[in-house]
């Protein structure tokens, strides 16, 4: 019998951490652990001594990871990167979906590759959820903006609020600026009259 | 028709080069349209541009070489084509070290690098503890040189850990540093904030360390030159762009904008024009060369003495290391791109000497 596997994921936001770990265990049987304080995360990975860290791409914490790419006592395992070289598709599949997996020196790939592809699948819906809240946000704020912006308008020249929204898109054209910016700017002005 | 490069950068002052070729319309000048990516990690842009996610970041000075020493990553060589910013660096102090310091009479001149540091060593409390944002980084560089320099043995007394820049403040703030070595604008934000104090700026400590290139992956920079020539060259004139004094205040409001730095202009005009505040009372020090994006030309010698002190420390062959750094220093590749621009005049290259007299030199490598 094998040794199970020993994973840490490393999220700060409980439900995401659950998902992964959801799948994960779909995936197989693997000791797994949650790292959510980033302010000890080498000292967490250190003492928890994974053979797996799994943290999403861009998450600045990496940089402190990277650390541990570096064996400085003679008892460190070092970890790297994984890099599946006999199947080159599987980092890049992982880089694409925004989770980079970090494995101590030795560990077969094919050990690995249900345990890349199970953390893959959540990490692309993850991606997939962030891109779509970060659309709807920025539509909202929007909104949010242009509204103040006609409110000064019908406020300011006694006009409803068709009118007032007319007004914002003609000089928006006349300007050629988006409709957003000519409000952004009418808005941050009338707060200094105010 | 222009070709679509996507470029990846991190929120910082040194990316103003990218912001303002987009902004300027630089790009487009050359027949391209960069498609910027900010991202929160180095170790991130090291990766998509190792698997073509992106095809050039802004990356740390010793990110190329540390790739070819197998140190960090595993993807494909980098190559350096350029070098965005020299210098522009702080050294922060957390608010107890600042006290330590003036309590001992130091009276914060923020230009003399062996005063500086007499003082903070004279004031640590057990091993110095400085942050930088990576650990290969000229942050981490300039930090070793300086304190060893002045008789502080590493690892011994000094201890240099990676945190990432949105979580300095948290850390001097906690006590868990004593001092950072971050880029713009994270030094003057942690002053905004009122969890520390601007000791140095990286020029006093070394004027003309490069700290920001262009990187590229190695085999990209042999076979697909065009759009990576038509790069270096837009990225030249934003650079030239930035060193008109008349074009500050217009690249602060660039630079602070929500898809970029998203922090006030005015806190990215200190670091521009050289004028800090450091200290939350509102102290302020000038530095007439605080950050240089002029200085463009990736150089052999920055490259083999970044390997040597990574070999040193880490212990490799040095002959060896160094031979990998300088291959990973495109200066070719970089004048045939600047070469073919109308009236470029190659800059010389002037010698740079450490605060304590050293010259970046490729030494036993002829």
């Amino acid at each position: 019998m094998q040794r199970r596997l020993k994973i840490t994921i490393v999220e700060s936001d409980p439900a995401r951490a659950a998902l992964i770990e959801e799948s994960l265990l779909r995936a197989g049987p693997y000791d797994l652990n949650i790292v959510s304080d980033m302010t000890r995360l080498t000292a967490a990975i250190k003492s928890i001594n994974p053979d797996i860290v799994l943290i999403d791409l861009d998450n600045p914490s990496r940089d402190a990871l990277e650390e541990l790419t570096l064996a400085t006592a003679p008892l460190d395992r070092p970890v790297a990167l994984f890099v599946d070289q006999s199947d080159a598709n599987l980092t890049r599949i992982a880089i694409e979906a925004g989770v980079s997996a970090y494995v101590v020196d030795g560990l077969r790939a094919d050990r690995l590759k249900p345990i890349i592809d199970a953390a893959v699948a959540r990490f692309d819906m993850f991606r997939q959820m962030r891109t779509e809240l970060a659309a709807t946000k920025r539509a909202l704020e929007e909104r949010k903006v242009i509204d103040r912006a006609k409110g000064i308008l019908m406020k300011a020249k006694g006009i409803d609020e068709e009118a007032a929204y007319a007004l914002l898109r003609r000089a928006a054209m006349d300007q050629g600026r988006k409709v957003i910016d000519v409000a952004e700017a009418l808005v941050s002005t009338a707060g200094l009259l105010s | 028709m222009t070709t679509v490069i996507p470029v990846g950068f991190v929120p910082l002052i040194d990316a103003a080069p990218l912001i303002v070729a987009v902004e300027m319309g630089f790009d487009r000048a050359e027949g391209l349209t960069l498609d910027l990516r900010r991202a929160n990690a180095w170790s991130a842009l090291r990766d998509m541009v190792s698997f073509g996610q992106v095809t050039a970041a802004q990356m740390l000075s010793p990110m190329p070489v540390a790739t070819a020493l197998g140190l960090g990553g595993a993807g494909a060589p980098l190559a350096a084509v350029a070098v965005l910013s020299t210098n522009g660096e702080v050294v922060c102090v957390s608010m107890a070290m600042q006290q330590r310091l003036h309590a001992q009479g130091y009276d914060f001149d923020f230009d003399d690098a062996h005063a500086a540091g007499r003082a903070l060593i004279a004031a640590a409390d057990g091993p110095l503890r400085i942050a930088v944002p990576f650990p290969f980084s000229m942050h981490a560089e300039l930090l070793y040189h300086w304190m060893t320099a002045l008789g502080l043995p590493a690892p011994a007394n000094l201890d240099i850990r990676t945190v990432p820049p949105s979580l300095m403040a948290a850390a001097l703030a906690s006590g868990e540093i004593d001092a950072c070595c971050v880029g713009e604008p994270w030094g003057s934000m942690a002053v905004e904030q009122g969890v520390g104090a601007l000791l140095l700026p990286g020029s006093a400590i070394w004027a003309g360390a490069p700290e920001k290139v262009l990187g590229v992956r190695a085999d990209l920079a042999e076979r697909d030159l065009e759009p990576v020539q038509a790069l270096i060259r837009a990225l030249w004139r934003a650079g030239q762009w930035l060193g008109d004094p008349q074009s500050r205040t217009t690249a602060c409001a660039m630079l602070s904008g929500r898809g970029y730095l998203d922090v006030p202009s005015e806190v990215i005009d200190r670091a521009l024009s050289g004028h800090l505040t450091i200290t939350s009372r509102g102290d302020t020090r000038v530095v007439p060369q605080f950050v240089d994006f002029g200085r463009y030309t990736p150089q052999a010698e920055h490259a083999a003495w970044i390997a040597g002190r990574l070999a040193a420390r880490l212990g490799l062959n040095r002959d060896t290391a160094q031979r990998a750094a300088i291959a990973t220093y495109r200066t070719d590749l970089h004048r045939r791109a600047v070469q073919t621009i109308p009236g470029y005049v190659p800059q010389p290259i002037p010698h740079d000497r450490s605060f304590d007299g050293q010259e970046f030199s490729t030494a036993p490598l002829d």
